[in-house]
C-alpha cells in the first residue's frame, strides 16, 4: 500500500493529514465537530472547558477587523461535569483523533478538568494558557514561567494522554514560555492564540466588543504566529509545534511547516468555507509532489536550514 | 464568497429613520443600509444596540435602500430597543443566512408570532408570480396578529385564516389546528413556515404525513452570525451560515433535536 505523505505523527498522536480545527470554532457538539472531520480535518479541538458552566459575554462577541476576525466570546463552555458525556459522544462518531481544550483558574483546576476530559476519552489535552481575554486564566497564566511551569507540571501529572500547551503571542519572549512549558513536561506546543486587540465604532464612539478587549484571528496575525513558531523552533527543535494563526490556503500551511510546525490549526478561515481542510491538503500533496518530498515531515524547520 | 461575507460582515452604524407600532408587543424599525436593503426573504440581520447587545433578526422587508425588522420583546436588549426613538444610531451586520426558494403554483405559508414578519417578505415576493398563495397566521390574542391588513392585500380573503388562542378573533385554535384540513382539502405545490418551534415541528409532521414539501426557518442562540462560534447547532447544521431556512430532508435529520433542544448561552443542551 502506498505511504499516505500527507500522515503526520508528533507526541504520541497519529493524523492521516495535518490540519487541525483550531478551539474555539464549532467545538462544542458530536455533531458539529464530526462535519468538521468528515470536511477533511486530521483532529479536532474543542472549546475551552473549564470546571463551572459559563455563559461567556453579552453580544458583540466578534466584530470584523481589517484582515481577520476580534472576538471575545469569554469562554462559553458548560463545565467539565456536563461536558464528559459530549466527549464519549464524541469518541463513537469522529473518526479522527479528539482534543480537548482545558482551561482553569489554578493548578489544580486545570489538572482536574484535564483528568476527567482525559478519562472520559479525549486522545489528548491542550491547555489554553493564552485566551487575551479572561481574567485570572488563560494569557495571565501562560505570560508568566514559573505559574505556567506550576500548571503544565500539576495536569501532566494526572494525565497519560499527550499535553499540549497553547501559547500567547501576548508576550516580548515566546520561545522562553514555550521551554518552560516543556521542561514542566508539556508534549507539544500549539503556536499561537489570538493577538490582544480593541476595535472602536466612530460613529458612537465606543468599543465594538461587549468586554471591550479580544482576541485578534485571520490573516492579520500569520506574519506574527510564523515569527512565534520560528523562534521556539530555533528554542527547541525537537519538540513538535502546530502552528496556528491566519491559516487559509495550502500556502500559509507550508510556509507554517517551513517555519518548523508539524500541523497547523485552522480557526477564522472555516467562517468563508469549511472545504478549507480538504483545500489545503489537496494543496499540500500537490506540493509535495512537484518538489519531490515524501512526507510532510520532510518540511518541517526546513526554512532554517538555508 | 469570502469577499462577499466580509463585506457584509463589516459592522456599519446607521440610523433608526422610522419606528411603527405593529402590536402591544411589536414595533417595526426602518433603517437605511446599502446591503440589507437587498436581502432575500429568509435572511437576517445583526443588530446592534450600542453598550447593550447585538441582536439576530428576521428582515421583514429590504427595498429602496432600507431594511426593517419586526421586534417583539422578549428580553432586556428588546426592551432597550423598544426604548429608543427614530434618530437614534444603531449598528448593522448581514444580510446573512440563506433564503427561501422562490416556489409556483399554489403556496401555502404558516405563520406564528414575530414569524410571520419574514414570510410577510417572502409573500409579498412571490404573489406576482404565484397561481395562488395562501395564508394562515396564528397569534396568542387579536391584538397580536401581525400584518392581517397587509397580508389581506396579498391573499384574497378567503385565503388568509387567522386563529387565536383566547378566540377574539379568527378561529379559537392553535394556528396548526386548521392545517390539516386545508392540506386534506387542497393541493398545495410548496409550504413555507416560520414561528415558535413547537409550532414549526407540529406542521413538520402534518406535511410528513402527507409527503409534502415545506421550507421551515428556524431560530437559534446565535453569536457571531458567520458560522464560527457554533452556538446555533441544530445537529450538524448552523443555523446562521446552513440556515435559518431548511427544508423537509434537512428537518428530518435533525427531528430529534426539533422543537425539543438547542444550546444554551453555556453550549449545554436546554430544552427549546
Amino acid at each position: 500500500m502506498e505511504r499516505n505523505p500527507l500522515r503526520v505523527s508528533f507526541a504520541g498522536l497519529e493524523l492521516e493529514n495535518p490540519t487541525i480545527l483550531a478551539s474555539g470554532v464549532l467545538g462544542y457538539s458530536a455533531e458539529s465537530l464530526d462535519r468538521v472531520v468528515r470536511a477533511g480535518a486530521g483532529a479536532v479541538v474543542t472549546k475551552s472547558i473549564g470546571v463551572e458552566p459559563r455563559v461567556g459575554y453579552v453580544n458583540p462577541t466578534l466584530v470584523q477587523a481589517e484582515a481577520g476576525f476580534l472576538n471575545a466570546m469569554g469562554l462559553p463552555n458548560p463545565g467539565i461535569g456536563v461536558y464528559v458525556q459530549e466527549i464519549g459522544h464524541c469518541k463513537t462518531v469522529l473518526r479522527a483523533p479528539l482534543v480537548v481544550s482545558v482551561f482553569g483558574y489554578s493548578a489544580q483546576e486545570y489538572a482536574g478538568v484535564a483528568k476527567k476530559a482525559a478519562s472520559a476519552g479525549a486522545d489528548a489535552v491542550e491547555l489554553n494558557v493564552s485566551c487575551p481575554h479572561v481574567r485570572q486564566t488563560g494569557a495571565e497564566i501562560g505570560q508568566d514561567p514559573k505559574i505556567l511551569k506550576e500548571v503544565v507540571e500539576n495536569v501532566k501529572a494526572v494525565i497519560d494522554v499527550p499535553l499540549i500547551v497553547k501559547l500567547s503571542p501576548n508576550v516580548s519572549d515566546i520561545a522562553l514560555l514555550g521551554r518552560a512549558a516543556v521542561e514542566a513536561g508539556a508534549d507539544a506546543l500549539t503556536a499561537v492564540n489570538t493577538l490582544k486587540a480593541v476595535a472602536i465604532d466612530v460613529e458612537t464612539t465606543r468599543p465594538v466588543l461587549a468586554n471591550v478587549k479580544g482576541g485578534l484571528s485571520g490573516a492579520a496575525v500569520k506574519p506574527v504566529a510564523l515569527r512565534c513558531v520560528w523562534d521556539i523552533f530555533e528554542e527547541l527543535p525537537d519538540v513538535p509545534i502546530i502552528g496556528c494563526g491566519g491559516i487559509s490556503s495550502w500556502s500559509d500551511a507550508v510556509e507554517f511547516f517551513l517555519a518548523g510546525a508539524s500541523a497547523v490549526q485552522i480557526g477564522s478561515a472555516v467562517a468563508f468555507d469549511e472545504g478549507i481542510f480538504n483545500a489545503v491538503n489537496r494543496g499540500v500533496l500537490s506540493y509535495l509532489r512537484r518538489k519531490h518530498l515524501g512526507s510532510v515531515k520532510e518540511l518541517v524547520g526546513l526554512a532554517h536550514r538555508s | 464568497m469570502s469577499a462577499w461575507l466580509t463585506a457584509a460582515n463589516t459592522l456599519r452604524t446607521t440610523e433608526i429613520v422610522q419606528i411603527r407600532t405593529e402590536s402591544p408587543t411589536v414595533k417595526t424599525y426602518v433603517l437605511p443600509d446599502r446591503l440589507c436593503c437587498k436581502a432575500k426573504p429568509g435572511q437576517f440581520l445583526m443588530l446592534w444596540i450600542p453598550g447593550i447587545d447585538e441582536i439576530p433578526l428576521s428582515i421583514m422587508e429590504a427595498k429602496n435602500g432600507l431594511v426593517s425588522v419586526s421586534v417583539k420583546v422578549v428580553g432586556d436588549a428588546t426592551r432597550h430597543l423598544h426604548g429608543m426613538e427614530a434618530g437614534a444610531t444603531v449598528g448593522v451586520r448581514g444580510p446573512f443566512g440563506n433564503s427561501f426558494t422562490e416556489s409556483r403554483g399554489r403556496i401555502l405559508l404558516v405563520g406564528g408570532g414575530t414569524g410571520v414578519a419574514p414570510l410577510l417578505f417572502l409573500a409579498r415576493q412571490l404573489s406576482a408570480k404565484t397561481e395562488r398563495l395562501s395564508f394562515v397566521e396564528g397569534a396568542k390574542t387579536k391584538d397580536e396578529l401581525l400584518f392581517v391588513r397587509e397580508l389581506g392585500g396579498i391573499c384574497n380573503e378567503k385565503s388568509l385564516i387567522t386563529t387565536t388562542e383566547d378566540g377574539t378573533a379568527g378561529l379559537q385554535c392553535l394556528v396548526t389546528e386548521p392545517l390539516a384540513s386545508l392540506l386534506d382539502r387542497e393541493h398545495f405545490d410548496m409550504i413555507y413556515t416560520c414561528g415558535p418551534e413547537v409550532m414549526v415541528k407540529k406542521i413538520f409532521e402534518i406535511t410528513e404525513q402527507r409527503k409534502l414539501p415545506l421550507e421551515a426557518s428556524l431560530e437559534r442562540l446565535m453569536r457571531c452570525g458567520i458560522g464560527l462560534c457554533g452556538s446555533c447547532m441544530i445537529g450538524k447544521y448552523r443555523v446562521c451560515r446552513d440556515g435559518p431556512v431548511f427544508t423537509a430532508a434537512q428537518l428530518r435529520e435533525v427531528k430529534d433535536e426539533l422543537g425539543v433542544s438547542k444550546l444554551g448561552f453555556d453550549g449545554s443542551r436546554i430544552p427549546v
